[in-house]
């Protein structure tokens, strides 16, 4: 029987499309309740490779033969040889290319939708992580909204659609990512913009993004206007793209909203972040299309894998926008919090330029989900 | 600090899952109760020799980093749990902080790596296997409160003790495994 691996890229259409598929995930039982490769109809059995190295016969009767299954480890080593010994054993599997590792960093793009004057944004959607970043491209021009660290992503995006980028915005300091912002606007030349708020201890140049701050993209002058938007961090700021679309960064997603404590300053921030979601953003037009920075379950994804859903449809739907009293609002958004993700003070350190890791280092801080949001 | 191990095996360059394949042979080889050192440059090691001791039963001591490497000890399994502990005098865990303050000393008879990954404040190490040599470092006068992981090890060491004319001699149980109080440790 035959080997064959599978890439994240390949994945990501399985998950994307909604297509079946068996993953036998052979990594530590903690790393995998911990993190895990969502789709909405994949089917699971975690048994850790050092379980197996005696045979795979206790396993076999628990794969399926009608669906494909796709051997899964950190980085790719121990899947191999789960599946080659499930090959020598008579089974046809799939080993994951490059592990979680690669899963983690795949970023798909998608076209949200086009843009007046024949520009187009696109949504990046990192799969694995949860991370969306953005691109605003029109007529040469491109802008470039809370991109991840994969820089090459972008730059070759731009390059393929024949844009320059001249504008790189980061929402906000992230705490859950590493930011590829400053890295691209460096590769570039492009200005790259920060909300000073959040920038206080930034050890580079960057150019302040306040309230009302505008750029123009392009000959047809596609707007990005920010829009400070406070709670999450203390200069959390949204996008308002060709007055269609919200970009809302970490202050508000499709099934939740963002936590005011990854700065270490809930209690301060919560009245921030009422404000913003009970008052500017209600104040804004219930047609646009509100674009997260995140999303946190897989559900969230629409039909064409984007995340996206109308602002107003939102004021209907989300937990987080309909709680009336605001000591009930303060308790939900400052007690019982999720988890705080991997590593999230080392990454804010780097995002700030003071520290800089290697790659290997970069990659193991991220690893895990992204857990911004209150639900 | 160089802790001693009994066995050691070079996973240094080695990308998952080959240094757990290797631990997994090379224990055969290491007989129920010794240690093995295993050097290791894939950080993933930590968390899977963890995990996979724990799955087999082997003791699973600690990892310390010198120069880049990662130094991982684990120790066979040894089954002494089941065997019959003779030796009359003993006390407990809870009773041996406040005994020694009034004198006398805690005697670690467990191997140095264990010692070295978590041990009482203050006690003094001599594992089981070099007891019966190092007799002259122990004072007859002295009370010594002989501890182990499971009370197994120190047993054994306490009735040796007592051959040797040893009086004021005690075996604390049930041992380091159920152990609640401070422990010091080597910088992991």
């Amino acid at each position: 029987m035959t080997i064959n691996k599978m890439t994240a890229a390949q994945v990501a259409r399985k998950v994307i499309e909604k297509q079946p598929l068996f993953i036998l995930d052979v990594r530590n039982t903690d790393a995998y309740e911990d993190w895990k490769i969502e789709g909405q109809n994949f089917e699971y059995l975690n048994i850790p490779y050092f379980e197996l190295l005696d045979g795979v016969d206790e396993i076999l009767p628990k794969l399926p033969s009608n669906q494909d299954v796709l051997v899964v480890c950190a980085k790719e080593g121990s899947s191999k040889m789960i599946a080659e010994m499930l090959s020598d054993a008579g089974r046809d599997v799939f080993y994951l290319e490059g592990g979680m590792k690669s899963w983690s960093s795949y970023l798909e793009p998608i076209k949200v939708g086009d843009l007046t004057g024949g520009g187009e944004l696109y949504q990046f959607v990192r799969l694995g992580k949860g991370c969306l970043s953005y691109m605003v491209i029109s007529e040469g021009e491109a802008a470039v909204i809370d991109a991840v660290r994969f820089t090459d992503i972008f730059t070759n995006f731009a390059k393929e659609k024949n844009a320059e980028i001249k504008y790189v915005f980061d929402t906000h300091l992230h705490a859950d990512h590493i930011s590829g912002g400053r890295h691209i606007a460096e590769a570039t030349g492009a200005t790259y913009y920060l909300p000073p708020k959040d920038a206080d201890e930034v050890v580079f140049e960057y150019m302040p993004l306040e309230d009302d701050v505008t750029v123009k993209v392009g000959a047809s002058q596609i707007e990005v206007g920010a829009l400070y938007s406070p709670g999450h961090t203390i200069g959390s700021t949204s996008f308002i793209v060709d007055s269609k679309y919200l970009l809302t960064g970490d202050i508000l997603f499709i099934d939740s909203i963002g936590r005011p404590d990854l700065a270490g300053l809930a209690e301060d921030w919560v009245g921030d972040l009422r404000e913003t979601l009970y008052h500017r953003y209600r104040e804004l037009a219930e047609d646009l299309i509100v674009l997260p920075a995140h999303f946190m379950i897989i559900q969230e994804l629409n039909e064409d894998g984007t995340v996206a859903k109308r602002l107003g449809d939102l004021f209907a739907q989300n937990h987080g926008l309909n709680i009336e009293s605001e000591e009930e609002f303060r308790h939900t958004v400052t007690d019982n919090l999720p988890p705080q993700p991997n590593a999230y003070q080392q990454i804010r350190q780097v995002n700030m330029g003071k520290v800089t890791p290697d790659q290997d280092e970069q990659i193991e801080m991220e690893i895990g989900p992204n857990r911004c949001a209150v639900r | 600090m160089q802790i001693k191990a009994d066995q050691q095996l070079d996973c240094k360059g080695l990308a998952c899952p080959m240094p757990i394949v290797k631990t997994k042979k090379a224990m055969n080889e290491v007989e129920d109760g010794q240690i093995l050192e295993v050097q290791a440059t894939d950080k993933g090691s930590i968390a899977d020799l963890k995990a996979w001791s724990e799955s087999v039963g082997h003791q699973y001591l600690g990892t310390i980093q010198e120069d880049g490497v990662l130094l991982h000890y684990i120790r066979k399994s040894s089954h002494d749990t089941g065997e019959e502990k003779t030796f009359e005098k003993t006390i407990t865990n809870d009773e041996v902080i406040d005994r020694v303050s009034k004198g006398g000393i805690i005697l670690d008879v467990r191997e140095e790596a264990e010692y070295a990954f978590g041990h009482i404040e203050g006690s003094k190490s001599i594992p089981m296997g070099e007891l019966e040599n190092r007799l002259d470092e122990l004072n007859k006068d002295q009370e010594i409160y002989v501890i182990c992981r499971t009370g197994t090890r120190s047993d054994l060491a306490a009735r040796k003790l007592s051959d040797k004319g040893f009086t004021k001699v005690y075996n604390v149980l049930p041992g380091m495994a159920s152990w609640q109080g401070k422990i010091s440790r080597i910088n992991g």
